[in-house]
């Protein structure tokens, strides 16, 4: 690990101002990623400023219009575990509990979730290239190892995927990450938070290098799929396992047919991957296998795979036909018994 | 922290002291911002009963309670831990009476070398305080971020549903 300062923020505004002041400073919370990272030498900040001392940012609170509203430095178990997570969102309690390991969870907060970076072999070995890690000089896992990297969305300079479950979830709940910087406070929705990677691929996030993100909030709307939803998430071992494929699916179902889908893999992109036009096109139609496969073959269009995992694409249109069946019999998949149903 | 940090020259760390309870004893450390809470216990304080494994939070081997939460110490900056509760191995046992855990470790022959028992015996610790896990299949998932290369987990599994099933017996016990 470089060497590096360390500062106590004791407001988000102090936050900003010791990001603003030193360009290589990074905020810390839960640690489980960053000081990974900084003991493989891949993240090296000379100042590291502790924001878990902030007051405000560790609850989880009801929104005025019925959602809630997630602190950014509530750990990953308070959310999982949360009454009312599990009441009105029970997919991002899923999601969450596929993810990582019980001790990692108790210190990974809701903000560095989003925030963590890949887990690229070639990212995490500052031995080789890496356009992520150091921009401009190459990326060996196009022609190398890649059974975990992207099949969409990907660019000629980087083939990463963002290893998030949690986003995944949020991805197809419409959550709305509130983040503070400078200019003030604004608002992203998770769709546009994280990017695809084109040719900056060392930018993982629309997050300003000056911003912290404050709170994530859950729309209320989201609350319907809280019946039929599930999230399924398909690895090389049951437990503690990053997603080869992974599927957060959430539908309203009345008499039969769908009247609204939300659907969004992990594991296949640069972000929580999701098409609109596929969803839109499950709505009026009966919940069939027929029906979810025309959905699939429409979220999976333009998916190309390298030479280890070319069996994605194929993988993530069952995973997708799965899941949908899933939460249209609001038979979710369980996060202990892993048997695939 | 001033700022005159950065200039500083790197091989003159800069320490900070930070004050802690470490099972049940408080104590003031002066520590650096990159000294993980791992090695703080190792190297700083003697306690070596919490294992280095893998150092990056995947074996489990540095698992302790933080403020009655289970965490890797390896993921830890000691800096951070500023007024926390830290119980490792040394402070399970009461008046050298064994944990539950412990004795059911001992027991159910739950390891082989016991390079990860430490790590497992304060993960089963704190899996019983959480009361979700009731099944085998609940206590493998809820296990998963301890890993154990001699491949005991079936006497782990064993020992950790012995102490379960004791708790219901006591639960039921204080219910009659």
């Amino acid at each position: 690990m470089n060497r590096f300062s360390y500062v106590q923020a004791a407001s988000v505004d102090e936050a900003v101002a010791a990001l603003a002041a030193d360009a290589a400073a990074k905020v810390v919370a839960g640690g489980t990623n960053l000081i990974d990272l900084m003991k493989y030498n891949v993240e090296r900040p000379t100042r590291l400023v502790d924001i878990t001392r902030i007051p405000g940012l560790d609850q989880i609170e009801e929104t005025e219009g019925g959602g809630l509203r997630v602190g950014a430095l509530v750990p990953n178990t308070a959310v999982a575990y949360d009454r009312l997570v599990e009441e009105r969102y029970p997919l991002l309690s899923s999601a969450i509990l596929a993810g990582a390991t019980p001790q990692l969870r108790n210190a990974a907060s809701t903000g560095g979730n989003l925030n963590q970076r890949t887990r690229c072999y070639y990212f995490y070995d500052p031995q080789t290239a890496c356009n992520k890690r150091e921009p401009g000089t190459g990326c060996p896992a196009i022609a190398g190892v890649n059974r975990i990297h992207a099949i969409l969305g990907q660019s000629e300079q980087c083939i990463a995927t963002h290893p998030s479950d949690m986003a995944v979830a949020l991805a197809a709940l419409e959550a709305v990450v509130h983040v503070a910087g400078p200019s003030g406070a604004r608002r992203i929705p998770l769709a546009d938070y994280h990017r695809l990677p084109g040719n900056r691929p060392e930018i993982d996030t629309t997050l300003a290098r000056d911003e912290i993100v404050t709170s994530v909030e859950l729309p209320a709307a989201a609350q319907e799929f809280r019946a039929n939803y599930t999230y399924l998430k398909l690895r090389d071992r049951l437990s503690y396992a990053f997603a080869l494929v992974s599927v957060a699916a959430g539908l309203t179902i009345e008499s039969g047919s769908i009247r609204k889908a939300r659907i969004a893999l992990g594991g296949v992109a640069h972000k929580p991957w999701r098409r609109p036009d596929a969803e839109d096109l499950l709505v009026g139609k009966p919940a069939s296998n027929e029906t979810f496969a025309r959905a699939a073959n429409l979220l999976l269009e333009g998916a190309r795979g390298y030479e280890h995992n070319a069996f994605k694409v194929d993988l993530a249109r069952k995973a997708t036909i799965r899941a949908l069946g899933q939460a249209a019999a609001a038979t979710p998949q369980s996060q202990v018994d892993k048997r695939i149903r | 922290m001033s700022s005159s940090a950065d200039t500083r020259s790197p091989t003159l760390p800069e320490t900070s002291a930070v004050t802690l309870t470490i099972n049940g004893e408080t104590r003031q450390i002066e520590v650096a911002p990159w000294t993980t809470l791992l090695d703080l216990l190792r190297l700083h304080l003697d306690l070596t009963g919490t294992k280095k494994g893998c150092d990056h939070g995947q074996c489990g081997a540095c698992t302790v309670l933080i403020d009655g939460k289970r965490m890797n110490a390896c993921l830890q900056l000691a800096v951070m831990q500023e007024g926390r509760a830290i119980t490792t191995i040394e402070g399970l046992a009461a008046d050298s009476r064994l944990h539950p855990i412990q004795a059911a470790f001992v027991e159910r022959d739950a390891f082989q070398c016991g390079y990860c028992t430490p790590g497992q015996i304060m993960s089963a610790v704190a899996l019983i305080q959480e009361g979700r896990a009731r099944s085998r299949d609940e206590i493998r998932e809820a296990m998963s971020g301890n890993l154990c290369r001699c491949g005991a987990y079936p006497n782990i599994v064993d020992a950790i549903a012995d102490v379960l099933a004791q708790g219901e017996t006591t639960d039921r016990e204080a219910a009659q």
